[in-house]
C-alpha cells in the first residue's frame, strides 16, 4: 500500500446549528490527485480550509504525513508543504506577476527579515518564481501587473504562487471555475501533467475535469463522504447515482 | 517584454528622492544668497519633518496601518534629548552611582531612538493583534497616554515644556550654529531616505506591503504578517523618535503640544499629501504641508479652516497625492496611458 | 479617603460614565454598521454645548437651550453625514481619518471665527442648582445627580429600542453582519442617516450636560471623544451593552485616577486599563463581529 500523505478521520465542523463537516474520513495517498465532488453547499470549500488551517474544527484528526496538524496555525502548514489556489483569486494586485510567485518562493526560504537586497533582481527568488510561472504557461507575463491579466491567467497565477511553495500537498479549489472552454481544457492539460508529481486534492464542479485527471474520487453529501472509490466505481455506484449525479 | 523587476524601487524613485534631497542642500546657500536666514530655519522643520513623515509612511504606505500615535513617538524622541540636556546641570544620583546628563548628539539621538524604538515596540506589540479600526483607535488612545505623561513629568516642566539651555554639540563640536545643524540634520534624513528605499523593495518589504493588501494570501503561502509588522512599526517608531529629537535639538525646546493627538494627524496628512505610494513622496509633502502652514497663517488666523479644506478637496479629489498631480502635470512617456 | 468621598466620587464616575456612554452610542453604532471611523463625533458633542450656550445666554432658559440644542445637533449631524460622509462608507480607513480629522479643523476653527475663543457660560436653572443629601451628612449636587438620572434614562430607552424594536432588530443585525444590512431589503441609506442623526443628538446632549459642569469651548470635544474610542474599544465595537459597560468602567476609573494619582498621571489610568483589557481580548470585552 501507498503511503498517505495525508490523512484525516472523525473531522467535524459546526456553524451554530448547521453541521457543515460531518465525521469526515479522507486520505490522500503520495502523488495521487484525489478529487472531491458534492453539490453546492456540501462542505468542500469548508473542508479545504480545515486542511489549510484557516477554520478550526471542532473534533477529529488532520495528519500530514503522520503528523497531527489539526490545530497548527495555518502559516506553520504551508510551511509543512500545504500550498492552496483559491476559488476566488487571492492576488496581490499592486505587484507585478513574477512577484506574486516569488511569494511563494519566499516563505520556503526562511524568514524575510532581509532588508537590504532588493527582491526584485534577487536571483534567489526570481529563478524559481520564472520556473513557475513556466510551467503554468505564464512565463511571458512575468513583468505585467495583476489588475492586466484575464481571469483564466489569474487562475494559472494562483496555481503558480502554490507550485512555488514546491508543496507536499496541493489543494485546488475549482481551479476551472468561470474559464472558457479553451482555458479550461488548458487547465485540464496543466494539471495532468503535474500528475504524479503532486499529492492534489481537486475540488471541482467540471465532471468531464473530475473524470478525467482522478485517480479517486470522493462524493461529499451534507459534510458527509458517502463513497470513495476510483472514477470508474463512483461512476457506477448507484448510491452516488442517487445522491448526487441524479441519472 | 515588461520589466521583471518593477516591484522593487526603480531608478526614477531614487532620482526623484536625490533630487528632493539635493534641493534641500541647496537652501542655505540660497538663504545666504538673499540674506534671509528665516529660509534655513523654515528648511530645518521641512527637513526634520520629512523624516518623520517617511518614517510613518513605512507602516501607513506600506503596511497599510493607520497609525496616530506617531507624534507621541516624536516626542518621547525629544524628550529624551531634552532630559539628557538637563542633566547636564544636575547629575543624577542612583545611590552610589552618579549618571551625569548630555547634549552632545552622538549620545542623545541613539539614546532617543533605542527609547522610542522600544516604546513603539510595546504599543505595537499590543495594538498589532488588532486590525482596522480597532488598531487606529487603539493607536489614538496610546498617543494620548504617552502626551498625558508628558504633562506628567512636572520635575522637567510639565505642561510648559522643557528648554534645553546647554549647547548642543556633535562629537563635541559645537552644531548650535543654525547652518551647520541644518546639514546634520540633513544627511541624517539623506541617511534614513536612503533606507527605507532599500527596505520596502526588499523581501522585508514585499511581505509587508503584500501583507497590506492581502493579509491571506500571505499567511497561507506560509509567512506570518504580525512579526514583519511589528520590526516596520518599531523601524518607523525609531525614526520618528529621532525626528523629535532632532526637533527638540534644533528649537531648544519640546512641550507636551509637539505630541498632541491631531499631530499624529498632521503627519498622516503630510504624508498623504505627498502620497504614500513612494517612499520619498512624504518629504515632497511634509515641505508643501509647512510651507502652506506658513503662507496661510500669515494670511488668516483662522488658516486651520482653510486648511481642512485644502484636506478635504485632497481627500475627495487627488487619490494618489502631490505626486499624482505631478504625474497629471508632466509628459507622460509615449505608449503609457493612465 | 473617607467614605463620604468615595460616595461622591463614586458618583462622579458613574455620572462621567454615563456621559461617555451618550457619545460612545452613536461612535459604537456608526463603526459597527457603517464600518465608519467618525473621528468627529467630538464635534457634534461640540455643538451641542455651542447651541445650548446661546440660546442660554439669549433666553436665559435652561430647557428651552437643552430643547434647541438636541435637535440642533441632530441637524448639523445628518448635513455632516449626507454632505460628506455618506462618499466615504466604502472608501479605506485611511480617507475616514483623513476627512473627519479636515472636519475637525473646519468645525472648530469655524466655531472659533464665529464665537471667538473665549469660553461660554451655561448657568443652572435655579431648581437644579443646590445640592441634596445622599448619604447622612454628605451632599451631592442636584445637577450631577440630574444628568446621572437622565444619562441612565437616555441610557436605558436606547437599549430597549435596540433590543425590543423591529427598528434595533435591524440595526443589530447590520452591526453583527455587514452584507446581511444592505441585504435586509429596508431602506439603508435612511437608517444610516437616522442612526447617525440619533448618534448625533445624544452626543450634542453630553455637550448640553457638560455645559455647566466643564466650560463650552473650542477643542472641547476632542478629549472627550478619544475617551469615547477607549470606551468603544474596550467594549468591542457595535455592543450598546459593551458600551454602557466600558463607559461606566473608564468613567470611575478615571474619576478615581484623578483623586488617588496627580491629575495627569491620573489621565494616564484609563489607557493603561485599555491596554491591559486588549492585550487579553483584542476585539474588546463584547465582541460583535465573530
Amino acid at each position: 500500500m501507498t503511503h498517505d500523505v495525508l490523512d484525516i478521520a472523525g473531522l467535524n465542523k459546526w456553524f451554530g446549528g448547521l453541521r457543515a463537516t460531518n465525521d469526515i474520513m479522507l486520505s490522500v495517498r503520495e502523488g495521487e490527485i484525489h478529487a472531491i465532488i458534492g453539490p453546492n453547499g456540501a462542505g468542500k470549500t469548508t473542508l479545504l480550509s480545515q486542511i489549510q488551517g484557516l477554520l478550526r474544527p471542532d473534533d477529529g484528526y488532520i495528519k500530514l504525513d503522520g503528523e497531527d496538524i489539526t490545530y497548527e496555525p495555518a502559516h506553520k502548514r504551508a510551511r509543512r508543504g500545504i500550498a492552496r489556489s483559491f476559488q476566488i483569486t487571492s492576488l496581490i494586485s499592486e505587484f507585478p506577476v513574477i512577484t506574486n510567485a516569488a511569494l511563494g518562493v519566499q516563505a520556503r526560504l526562511g524568514h524575510s527579515f532581509r532588508f537590504w537586497k532588493q527582491a526584485g533582481s534577487d536571483l534567489e527568488l526570481l529563478e524559481p518564481a520564472l520556473e513557475a510561472l513556466r510551467l503554468v504557461g505564464l512565463d511571458r507575463r512575468a513583468g505585467s501587473l495583476v489588475r492586466d491579466l484575464s481571469h483564466g491567467e489569474r487562475r494559472q497565477l494562483e496555481l503558480a504562487i502554490a507550485l512555488a511553495q514546491k508543496p507536499r500537498l496541493l489543494l485546488l479549489d475549482e481551479p476551472m471555475a468561470g474559464m472558457g472552454r479553451q482555458d479550461t481544457s488548458r487547465m485540464i492539460s496543466l494539471i495532468a501533467g503535474l500528475k504524479g508529481q503532486y499529492s492534489i486534492i481537486l475540488i471541482e464542479h467540471d465532471m468531464d475535469a473530475v473524470f478525467t485527471l482522478a485517480d479517486r474520487i470522493s462524493v461529499l453529501v451534507a459534510g458527509h463522504v458517502i463513497k470513495t472509490g476510483t472514477p470508474e466505481q463512483i461512476r457506477n455506484d448507484a448510491d452516488v447515482r442517487a445522491a448526487y449525479l441524479g441519472h | 517584454m515588461a520589466d521583471i523587476t518593477a516591484f522593487s524601487t526603480s531608478r526614477k524613485d531614487a532620482l526623484a528622492a536625490v533630487a528632493l534631497i539635493a534641493m534641500l542642500a541647496l537652501v542655505p546657500p540660497a538663504a545666504w544668497l538673499l540674506h534671509d536666514p528665516f529660509l534655513v530655519k523654515v528648511a530645518t522643520r521641512i527637513v526634520i519633518f520629512s523624516l518623520a513623515a517617511i518614517a510613518i509612511n513605512l507602516v501607513l504606505g506600506y503596511g497599510g496601518l493607520v497609525s496616530l500615535c506617531h507624534a507621541g513617538l516624536f516626542g518621547i524622541g525629544g524628550y529624551v534629548v531634552g532630559i539628557a540636556a538637563f542633566h547636564v546641570s544636575e547629575p543624577i544620583h542612583l545611590g552610589p552611582l552618579v549618571l551625569g546628563g548630555s547634549s552632545d548628539l552622538a549620545i542623545t539621538l541613539p539614546l532617543a531612538m533605542l527609547v522610542s524604538g522600544l516604546m513603539a515596540m510595546a504599543v505595537g506589540a499590543i495594538s498589532l493583534r488588532t486590525s482596522g479600526p480597532y488598531f487606529i483607535m487603539i493607536t489614538l488612545a496610546f498617543n494620548q497616554m504617552f502626551y498625558y505623561a508628558a504633562i506628567a513629568l512636572q520635575k522637567y516642566g510639565g505642561e510648559d515644556g522643557l528648554q534645553i539651555l546647554s549647547t548642543i554639540t556633535l562629537f563635541g563640536v559645537d552644531v548650535g550654529n543654525r547652518y551647520r545643524f541644518y546639514y546634520v540634520a540633513l544627511a541624517v534624513l539623506a541617511l534614513a531616505t536612503l533606507l527605507l528605499g532599500r527596505a520596502i523593495g526588499s523581501r522585508f518589504g514585499l511581505i509587508l506591503r503584500a501583507a497590506a493588501e492581502n493579509e491571506t494570501r500571505v499567511v497561507v503561502v506560509g509567512v506570518q504578517p504580525w512579526a514583519y509588522r511589528l520590526v516596520a512599526f518599531t523601524a518607523s517608531g525609531v525614526l520618528t523618535g529621532l525626528a523629535g529629537a532632532l526637533l527638540a535639538a534644533s528649537q531648544q525646546f519640546i512641550s507636551p503640544v509637539d505630541m498632541a493627538w491631531d499631530r499624529s494627524g498632521d503627519l498622516v496628512v503630510m504624508a498623504v499629501l505627498g502620497g504614500i505610494a513612494t517612499f520619498w513622496g512624504p518629504i515632497l509633502g511634509a515641505a508643501t504641508f509647512i510651507a502652506l502652514e506658513l503662507m496661510l497663517s500669515s494670511w488668516t488666523q483662522h488658516w486651520q479652516l482653510v486648511f481642512g479644506l485644502i484636506i478635504l478637496a485632497i481627500v475627495v479629489g487627488l487619490r494618489g497625492g502631490l505626486v499624482d498631480l505631478l504625474r497629471l502635470i508632466m509628459p507622460k512617456p509615449a505608449g503609457k496611458t493612465t | 479617603m473617607t467614605a463620604a468621598l468615595f460616595a461622591e466620587q463614586l458618583l462622579n464616575g458613574i455620572q462621567l460614565g454615563v456621559m461617555l456612554f451618550l457619545i460612545a452610542s452613536g461612535l459604537t453604532l456608526v463603526f459597527g454598521i457603517m464600518n465608519f471611523i467618525n473621528l468627529a463625533h467630538g464635534s457634534l458633542y461640540m455643538a451641542g454645548g455651542f447651541v445650548a450656550a446661546i440660546v442660554y445666554r439669549y433666553t436665559g432658559s435652561f430647557a428651552l437651550a437643552v430643547l434647541v440644542a438636541v435637535p440642533a445637533a441632530a441637524a448639523i449631524g445628518v448635513v455632516m453625514e449626507r454632505l460628506v460622509l455618506r462618499r466615504f462608507y466604502g472608501r479605506g480607513h485611511l480617507d475616514q481619518v483623513l476627512v473627519t480629522f479636515a472636519l475637525i479643523l473646519i468645525m472648530n476653527e469655524g466655531t472659533r471665527m464665529i464665537f471667538g475663543p473665549a469660553p461660554l457660560l451655561i448657568g443652572l436653572p435655579a431648581m437644579l442648582s443646590g445640592s441634596v443629601e445622599i448619604l447622612p451628612g454628605v451632599g451631592y449636587p442636584i445637577f450631577r445627580l440630574t444628568i446621572l438620572l437622565a444619562g441612565l434614562l437616555v441610557a436605558g430607552l436606547l437599549y430597549l429600542i435596540i433590543m425590543k424594536t423591529r427598528l434595533g432588530m435591524w440595526v443589530r443585525a447590520g452591526a453583527s453582519n455587514r452584507p446581511m444590512a444592505s441585504a435586509m431589503g429596508v431602506n439603508v441609506p435612511v437608517i444610516f442617516s437616522l442612526l447617525f442623526a440619533v448618534g448625533a443628538a445624544l452626543a450634542g446632549l453630553a455637550g448640553i450636560m457638560a455645559g455647566p459642569i466643564l466650560s463650552v469651548q473650542v477643542g472641547m470635544g476632542e478629549p472627550i471623544l478619544i475617551l469615547a474610542l477607549v470606551v468603544t474599544v474596550i467594549g468591542g465595537i457595535g455592543s450598546i451593552r459593551g458600551a454602557f459597560i466600558a463607559a461606566v468602567m473608564v468613567g470611575v476609573v478615571d474619576t478615581f485616577g484623578r483623586v488617588l494619582l496627580t491629575p495627569a498621571l491620573g489621565s494616564m489610568a484609563i489607557f493603561i486599563l485599555m491596554a491591559a483589557i486588549l492585550t487579553f481580548r483584542p476585539k474588546g470585552l463584547f465582541p460583535v463581529h465573530g
